[in-house]
Parts: structure tokens; sequence; C-alpha cells
């Protein structure tokens, strides 16, 4: 492989990315497949708004209506916030540690294709008898007693996409574990790296438990077990248990990295030192390790009793304290910083009011006897929209514009990115504000339409302008990548000029084999230390060598597309005699490429030493 | 680690010092084994002897199972050796995660 860049057709560049292992190359595939869900999700999200916009609508009927909604929750957690949220992991977390890739190229490319070909297979459910329609929870009772395959769809399509997240999660844990460069110890990790590392570890813990019900669920469904079926000796409460066993941390493992995210903004554009980073060190794993410890909170109306209720109800109050120690560093970050209000950091300043609004209500909804009165109502949606956009979605346009140079080296337009902001942000609150009213005065979640006259419709109206604010936020955000794209003015290393940690201390974008040599740290914010001595680059921390490589493949795909076919043939054998061979052909060549894969050596390539010197290094420097 | 092998041609290797503590290290294997048969045999005596109530006798024998895991993990699985704390910290959380799940499901969803 030769290291000079190449003009490459079109095929080629579309074979590249199916079979490529680069780190960088999977976050791109990433972004835009999460992208591209995250704005099916959107399109959901505004026939549901359309549709109560005013009461007594037959925009879409109530079947349906349920489809769309439940669609929406499934898409924008599993294929839309999570995938974002690894297209960052991938394109940051490995040049922050200064690491060649992650630790497993290939397991990499495998997570991305599981997750893609998952998501495909749940939403070809549109187009093939109707999508799952028992909200994205799909509590045994209901979604047992759905007709069509729609619920079949959902659980073989989040069980292959979630094999991936918790490959990619296992991948980060070794990463982080095993690849730090020279010097970067665990207290010098950025924040983003140790919120990534938690969250893998909430992944590897979480998605079992979502393995296990699933498995339930589609045996339940397909192949006539009774494991949620109490006529059988079954119990129902079970999937509810085991969903938010995983569910829970789920939500821990989105706004983790939304943290780290805003952290190493917040301490960019504020040019300051991170305030108490070892306290928010403490304060991520707190968190992460109460994460487990308050699932049933999602359940204190289902009769669990008192004594469990007053535990959980505890414990989730307790999440309040570590969160607390974030909000306040962040605060602090900022006080006397000189600040710097970049189109991120307008999102990092915006995120903090918001994300504390949704953890207030968040506590409220912790009393588990206030919780029988807001239980199932609108106030439940405006505290997690306010939670999972004011800090997962607002972490991930932050991020989007923040880390846009280093992944495709172009900025993003200032002028039109403030514009995405103030759209976006004003929507937001129009939208999901007036929720938490429609809420406590008695609007149930779920539903597809409502009367009149019950002073319901201003609420509802005045909740779907906003939606509309956030669409057009979305166009214009769209608008600027495609004339960013267009322009293709190329930014140096550090293109933000505060950059602080290792990513920016390497070209925009970085060369497939990242560090040339790996950079020595000294220190947290390792670069921020170098430019404070008057230097221009990292020190290396070991002389010129060859790089060893991983080799391109394209056997992760093969492995996911088998899955894929499998699951056609799984769902389809209880109605036509042809799912069960479908079902052995695909399983055949899902087990065929790993045994490819385990027979044929790759030991993957060298680039020489020759090959990486330059004329800039003939004194023998970095 | 002191359970790698001496590699040729590394002057540096204390081929003495590597076979003391590999001594060492069967002695504590050895005894760690009996003890282990020994909790067996306690178990078995348990439930075969004396009219111990089943209350007593399920949570002792959960106890010496656990006893058991972490003489395995710690004497025979080498995570008593330096470098182990990440290991360690992943199987203690991973452990506590189970239990409390196991926990939640004995006691609250079939109540």
């Amino acid at each position: 492989m030769s290291t000079y860049a190449q003009k490459k057709g079109v095929g080629a560049v579309i074979w590249d990315y199916l079979t490529t292992v680069d780190h960088k190359k999977i976050a791109i595939l990433y972004l835009i497949a999460g992208g591209f869900f995250f704005i099916l999700g959107g399109l959901e999200a505004m026939v549901i708004r359309i549709q109560l916009a005013i009461p007594d609508n037959n925009f879409v009927s109530a079947g349906f209506y349920n489809e769309v909604l439940t669609m929406h929750g499934t898409t924008m957690i599993f294929l839309a916030a999570m995938p974002l949220l690894f297209a960052f992991m991938n394109a940051i977390v490995p040049l922050q540690i200064g690491a060649r890739d992650v630790a497993f190229p290939f397991l990499n490319s495998l997570g991305f294709w599981l997750f893609f070909f998952g998501g495909v297979f749940l939403n070809l459910s549109w187009f093939l008898g109707g999508a799952p329609d028992a909200g994205w929870t799909s509590y045994a009772s209901l979604s047992l007693a759905s007709e069509g395959h729609g619920i079949d769809f959902y659980a073989l399509g989040l069980q292959i996409s979630g094999a991936g997240t918790l490959i990619a999660g296992i991948n980060f844990l070794v990463t982080i574990i095993n690849m730090r460069a020279p010097g970067m110890t665990y207290m010098r990790m950025p924040l983003f790296t140790w919120t990534t590392f938690v969250a893998s570890a909430l992944i590897l813990f979480a998605f079992p438990a979502l393995t296990v019900g699933l498995f339930f669920m589609m045996f339940d469904r397909l192949f006539g077990s009774n494991f949620f079926d109490h006529t059988m000796g079954g119990n129902t409460v079970i999937w509810e248990h085991l969903f938010w066993i995983f569910g829970h941390p789920e939500v821990y493992i989105l706004v983790l990295p939304a943290f780290g995210i805003f952290s190493d903004i917040i301490s960019t554009f504020s040019r300051k030192r991170l305030f108490g980073y070892s306290s928010m060190v403490f304060a991520t794993v707190l968190i992460g390790f109460l994460g487990f410890m308050v699932w049933a909170h999602h359940m204190f109306t289902t009769g669990l009793g008192p004594i469990a209720n007053a535990i959980f109800a505890v414990a989730t109050m307790a999440i309040a304290v570590p969160t607390g120690i974030k909000i306040f560093n962040w605060l602090f970050t900022m006080w006397g910083g000189s600040i710097k209000f970049t189109t991120p950091m307008m999102y990092a300043v915006a995120f903090v009011p918001s994300f504390v609004a949704g953890g207030v209500t968040g506590v409220m909804l912790a009393v588990a006897a206030a919780d029988y009165q807001y239980h199932d109502t609108y106030f439940v949606v405006a505290h997690f929209h306010y939670v999972i956009i004011g800090g997962v979605v607002l972490s991930l346009l932050a991020g989007t514009h923040y880390y846009w140079p280093k992944m495709f080296g172009t900025m993003l337009d200032e002028f039109l990115g403030k514009i995405t902001f103030w759209l976006f942000l004003i929507g937001f609150h129009l939208t999901f504000f007036i929720q938490h009213f429609l809420g406590l005065m008695g609007m149930p979640r779920r539903i597809f339409t409502f009367l009149p006259n019950q002073g319901l419709e201003i609420g509802n109206l005045v909740s779907t302008i906003g939606a509309f604010f956030m669409a057009v936020a979305v166009i214009v955000l769209l608008w600027n990548i495609v004339i960013t794209s267009v322009k293709n003015v190329k930014v140096g290393n550090d293109p933000w000029g505060d950059g602080r940690t290792l990513e920016w201390a390497i070209s925009s974008p970085p060369p497939f084999y990242n560090f040339k040599q790996l950079p020595l740290v000294r220190g947290l914010d390792a670069y921020w230390i170098e430019k404070m001595e008057g230097k221009k680059e990292m020190t290396p921390a070991e002389p010129l060598g060859d790089i060893h490589m991983p080799n391109s493949s394209f056997i992760p795909f093969m492995i996911s597309l088998g899955l894929f076919i499998a699951a056609f043939g799984a769902m389809y054998r209880v109605d036509y005699a042809w799912g069960l061979p479908v079902l052995v052909v695909g399983m055949a060549i899902t087990l065929l490429s790993m045994l490819v894969r385990s027979i044929k050596d790759d030991h993957g390539f060298h680039i020489h030493k020759e090959d990486l010197i330059d004329d800039k290094d003939k004194g023998g420097k970095a | 680690m002191a359970n790698q092998q001496p590699t040729t041609g590394n002057p540096k290797v204390d081929i003495e010092y590597r076979r003391k503590k590999n001594a060492e290290e069967m002695r504590y294997q050895v005894v760690t084994f009996t003890l282990m048969i020994f909790l067996t045999l306690i178990a078995f005596a348990a439930v075969g002897f004396g009219d111990l109530s089943k209350w007593f006798t399920v949570p002792f024998i959960l106890l010496l199972a656990v006893v058991q895991v972490i003489f395995q993990l710690y004497y025979f699985m080498h995570m008593s050796h330096k470098g182990h704390e990440a290991p360690a910290l992943f199987l203690y959380s991973g452990a506590l995660v189970g239990f409390v799940t196991v926990l939640a499901f004995v006691t609250i969803v079939w109540w």
C-alpha cells in the first residue's frame, strides 16, 4: 500500500469503505448511517407532532401512529444517538490517547456492519407489512399480542445491532486500557476518553440483559416458548426488568459521552484546564456505578411494593449528587475563563441549564409516591426529551461542529452553525417545555389524538410549532455540510486555535497510520503543555520505525449480511416453507465467513520507515 | 510476571529467583487445592449429615462456592499477581451487577 494520495473512482471509494478497518473511516460510516437514521427518526417525530397539532386530527390513523411512535423512539435511541456517539468515539478516542487504531480493527468494522444491517432490517418493516407498534419499550403483554411481524422485526433487528454495539463497547475498553501512548496515565486521559471508557463498561454489563430479553421475546413469538405468558407459567414482568436493567444504563451510555464532549469543548473554549478534573472522573465512574442500581424506577407503578420502590427512589435521587458535581465543575471551568463563543461553545453553554431542567424533573419523577401522578403522562415525555435532547443531541450537534475539521479537514460555516444553534435551541424549548404542563394537566403519553375543549389545544399547537423550528435547524445544518464540502477549504492541525488534547496535535484529517511516532504525554491536556512551552508539536516517545497496519477485509460485511438474511428466514419460517432454508443459508454465510477469518492468516502489512521519512524529518525529529 | 518462561539469551533473567518463586507458587497451589477439596467435603456433609434446615444449608453452600471461586481466581488463575487490577475491577463490577440482577429476580419479580 502506498502512502501517497491517489485519485480513485467512485467504485474504488465505495469498495474502500465497505472493507475498511480504519477507525477514522469507520467513524465516517457511523456518522453517515447515524445521521441518516437521525433524519428518519426526525421525520417520524414530525409526523407525531403534525398529528397532535390540533384536536381530533386524522393526519394518520391510530394504528399507523403507534408504528410511527414506536419507530421514532427505537430509531432515535438505537440507530441515531448511539451510532453518532460511536462516530465521535471512533474518530477521536484513538487520537486522544495517541493510539494507532482501536485494539481490534476487524471487530470495529464488524460492529459497524452489524449495527447497520440491524438498523436496515428494522426499518424494512415499513415496507413488509407494518412496523413494530408496542412502543420502544415493547412491554411483553402488549408486544406478544401484536399482530403481523412488526415486533419480530424489532426483536431480530435490535438483536443484530445490539451485538454490534456490544462488540464496539468491548473494543473501546481494550483500546483504552491497553493502547495509551507513553505517559498517558489514567488520570491524564481527556474527559471524552474517560466517559467513553465508562460508557463502554456500561455497554459490556447492560447489553447482555437486552440480549437475553430479546431472545426470550424472539422465542416466545417465533419458536413457541412461553417466557412471558402468565397463562403458561411465564411472567410478563420479567421482560420489564430485563429491558430496564439494560434500559437505564443505556441512558448513561448515551449521556456520559455527551458529558465528555462538552467537558472537552468547555475547557477548550474557556481556555482553562477543566475545573476539578479528578472529581469529574470520580463523578463519571460513580454515575456509571449507580446507573445499575436504579432500573426499577421505570416500574414504580408495576406493583413492586413500597420497600422496593423506596430503595430505588433513594438510589435514583443519589445520582443527582455526582451529576451536580459535574454541573458545578463546568460552571467553574467557565468562571474566570477567557471564553470564546464558537458554535460548539454555544451548544455547551445552552446544554448546562437545559440538562439541569431535565435533571430536576428526573428527581421529581424519582419520588415514587408522586410518580403515580406523573406516570404515563406528557410530563415524562418532557422529562426524557429534556435529558436526551438537552444532553445527548445538543452534544452531538456540538461535536459535529467541534470535530468536523478533525474528521474531514474542513470547517463548518460558523454563521450557519449559529443559526442552526438558535433555531434548534428555541425549537427544543418551545416543543418540550410546554409538555411538562400538558402532562400535569393530564394528557397521557402515546395517544394518537385528543379531544377539543380540554385545555390541551394551545399547548400541543405550540409544541408542534417548536418541532418545525428544530426541523429547519437540521435542514440548515445539512445545507452547511453541503456548502462546506463543496468549498472544501482545508484547515491545519488545530483549526480552533485552542486545542488542548492530543487529537489537535495531528493533521486534519490524520494520516491513516495516525501519529508517525507515538507522542510522549507529559500531563493532562498534553498538547496544551507543549504549546505553553513554545513547541509546535508533540515530543516523540520512540524513534521512527516501521508501522504495522491491518489489512482491509470484506469479511465483516459478509458476517453481518448472513445474519441479516438469517433474520428474514427466522421470521418468515412461521408463514412460509422457504423460511427455514433461508435461515440455514443465512447462518451458513455467517459461519463460513467466520471460518474463513479463523483459518486464513492475515498478518497485515508494514509501512516502512523509508516511506515515512520526509524532508522535515531528516534531523530525526517527529 | 512470575509465570513467564525464562527467555533464552537474556542475561538479566535470574533463574534461581524464578525457580524459588515457582516453588513457592506450587506450594500455595497445593495448599489451596487441599482446602478446596476440604470445603467440598464440608458442603457434602452439610447436606448429608445432620438435620440442618435448608435456610442454613443453601446460603452456607453458596458461601463455600464463593470462597472456592476466589481461590480459583487468585491461586490458579494468577489474579494475585501484579498487573491484574483492570481485570479484577471488571470481574467484581460484573459480579456485582449479576448479583443485583439475581437478587432482584428472586425478591421482587416472583413475589
